[in-house]
């Protein structure tokens, strides 16, 4: 187990900056997700963590001792690729083999080790096959296989699964998420794809042109997510343009006002507010809106609607309620997350007030 | 709209035509070569007969000359010792052109094609002026020397492909397991590229056992070569000593593309000829 450093980290392309001053701490054991759209700079990081790009400024520590200077063959990290990963010219077991000849392990111990590797991950009976003659998600474990064997201080993963259809991508995350926990190894995955950073990362640091905008648990970075950006990045979002009226003392979103609380908000300052799907309810004392499109999700309802003055916005139903497209319904919002001038600010408005006056009354 | 019988669609027609086609191809490639060998087994040919009168006595005739051994003896020697020397030289630079960016890349890659854009006399006559001077005429090293001029092309641009071929992550995956830059190239990249190495010095074998300008020139008249001795058999023997040894030297540039043909794959050849 060991722990990852990184320290101002910055890497320069040409004049581009790919990443820009990223600090962040890896814990002991840890599963921690690189996360972004393409171009961020988490594959970047990734490869001056594993030493294929040289920092232009800052340090990588593993365990507090700096590795910044050392190439790939002497850092303690073991890397899994998107792509090509393993050697053509060589069997399975010659692949996984390669990095303990390096080592100048005894030829027992290799052929030990290499067993324990390939059955660890499921894979038994192919040592003798080349590459080629495997699948990719089978080729995919054999490269975990390669990199484990050698017993690194920290796994690299740069997008390991992204060739691999969605059924088998999702099998492949399980099964890497589950044996990261029993080898209990700190380990650095880079993925675009948030669906599978949140299901197995135990922290996700969410990158954006080069910058960390913010690392955290998956459930924070759902719930309190402290950019519009991570808002709107991770799961499904109501981003909806609001306006400060003091008058009101509230926060108006189309026709919804939120309270105001006791942050200073000038008159007529604009802010964006983010609305989970689940966070909108139907209600009909709640702000009418029109039904556009009803998407049936198996166990679930997705709802588009469309509410004067606000656009259109998606909300999660239970199926125990008919919902026609083109019905007119009542829309309340639960919980919403303010983005203004500084930090964003959590609105729960009580039950019932968010609706336009008109509508008041108790509404359960 | 009411079907045209398309007389070449029928079956049998078209399979017929295409039968007649193969036989006119067979017939344009193979047809000087039949005649090659009915010449190389013929003791005597002459007007009107048909038929030659077969004899082997052409062959004794060939192989029992001095000069003929010699000849070779001396290819044998300078065309695999070009290639090797190429091989040496030209993979490691090669894989500079495939994998590092300095300035002049581009120039200097392209400069080896001017070796073969220009008729050639005139950089073997400009080569002759330099190894006379280097005293290097009508000796071994001349020859090689001259041979590699047409090896170069081949050993530098076939690797090159071959090396950019080759994904960087598998070179990065070896450092990563703790190979060092030398062992990643030898245990890695090397044997990823053998089938396209392997492929260019075939090409470059057979591109240094014809050269015979080069060699006429630098090498008479002490070093022939077996090119350059096939001259003057044409024009000093009869008819059916030139036929032999044109099959004596077409003999080894044969059995190496039949081997070439494992290793020869669609890509390698296209991927040479890229910048």
């Amino acid at each position: 187990m060991a722990r990852l450093d990184l320290v101002g980290l910055t890497k320069r392309f040409g004049t581009l900056a790919a990443v820009h001053d990223l600090t962040l701490e890896v814990r002991e054991g840890e599963l921690m997700c690189l996360l972004g759209p393409s171009g961020c700079g988490k594959t970047t990081t990734l490869r001056m963590i594993g030493g294929f790009e040289t920092p232009d400024a800052g340090d990588i520590r593993i365990d507090g001792r700096s590795v910044t200077a050392l190439p790939p063959e002497r850092r303690p990290t073991a890397m899994v690729f998107q792509r090509y990963n393993l050697w053509p010219h060589m069997t399975v077991e010659g692949n996984v083999a390669f990095g303990l000849r390096v080592r100048r392990l005894q030829r027992a111990r290799i052929e030990a080790k290499v067993r324990d590797a390939l059955a660890m991950v499921g894979l038994r009976d192919v040592g003798g096959k080349y590459p080629h003659q495997l699948s990719g998600g089978q080729q995919q474990r054999v490269a975990v296989a390669r990199a484990l064997v050698l017993e690194p201080q920290l796994l690299l993963l740069d997008e390991p699964f992204s060739n691999l259809d969605a059924r088998l991508r999702v099998r492949m995350r399980e099964e890497v998420k589950q044996l990261q926990r029993s080898v209990g190894i700190t380990t650095v995955f880079v993925t675009h794809d948030q669906e599978e950073a949140l299901t197995i990362a135990d922290r996700i640091a969410i990158m954006r042109e080069g910058l960390l905008e913010q690392v955290d648990t998956p459930q924070r970075l759902y719930d309190h997510p402290r950019t519009l950006f991570v808002a709107d990045f991770i799961g499904t979002m109501n981003v909806l343009p609001a306006r400060a009226d003091r008058r009101e003392g509230a926060l108006a979103v189309g026709p919804w006002r939120l309270p105001l609380s006791g942050a200073a908000w000038p008159e007529g300052a604009e802010a964006s507010v983010a609305v989970r799907p689940e966070d909108l309810v139907i209600d009909p004392a709640g702000a009418a809106a029109r039904v556009r499109r009803v998407v049936n999700l198996g166990h679930y309802l997705q709802v588009l609607a469309e509410v004067p003055g606000a656009g259109e916005v998606r909300l999660f139903t239970d199926k125990q309620r008919t919902v026609a497209e083109g019905a007119e319904i009542g829309v309340r919002i639960v919980r919403a997350l303010v983005f203004g001038a500084g930090e964003p600010v959590e609105i729960v408005p009580p039950a019932g007030r968010s609706a336009p006056a008109a509508a008041g009354g108790d509404a359960r | 709209m009411s079907t045209v019988l398309w007389p070449w669609a029928a079956g049998a027609l078209r399979r017929a035509v295409g039968a007649a086609a193969l036989a006119a191809l067979a017939a344009f490639i193979l047809g000087p070569l039949l005649t090659l060998l009915l010449w190389a087994f013929a003791g005597t040919w002459l007007f009107p007969s048909l038929w030659p009168e077969f004899s082997l006595r052409w062959w004794a005739f060939v192989l029992g000359n001095a000069d003929v051994g010699k000849a070779i003896r001396m290819s044998f020697l300078s065309a695999p010792t070009a290639t090797l020397i190429s091989a040496v030289v030209c993979v490691p630079a090669a894989y500079a052109f495939a994998r590092l960016e300095f300035p002049g890349r581009r120039a200097l890659l392209l400069s080896f094609l001017s070796a073969n854009a220009f008729p050639k006399i005139g950089l073997y006559v400009s080569i002759a002026t330099l190894l006379y001077r280097l005293n290097l005429m009508d000796t071994f090293v001349g020859v090689v020397l001259i041979q590699l001029v047409n090896t170069l092309l081949f050993m530098i641009w076939i690797p090159t492909g071959t090396f950019r071929g080759i994904n960087r992550n598998l070179e990065e995956a070896a450092r990563d397991a703790g190979a060092g830059p030398l062992r990643t190239f030898f245990q890695i990249t090397l044997p990823i590229a053998l089938p396209g190495i392997i492929v260019a010095a075939l090409f470059a074998f057979i591109a240094a056992f014809d050269e015979a300008q080069g060699t006429l020139i630098v090498g008479t008249p002490n070093h022939m070569t077996m090119p350059v001795l096939m001259y003057s058999l044409v024009l000093g023997y009869p008819q059916p000593v030139g036929a032999v040894f044109s099959i004596l030297l077409s003999l080894p540039s044969l059995v190496l593309l039949l081997l070439a043909q494992r290793y020869l794959r669609a890509g390698y050849l296209a991927a040479g000829y890229s910048l």
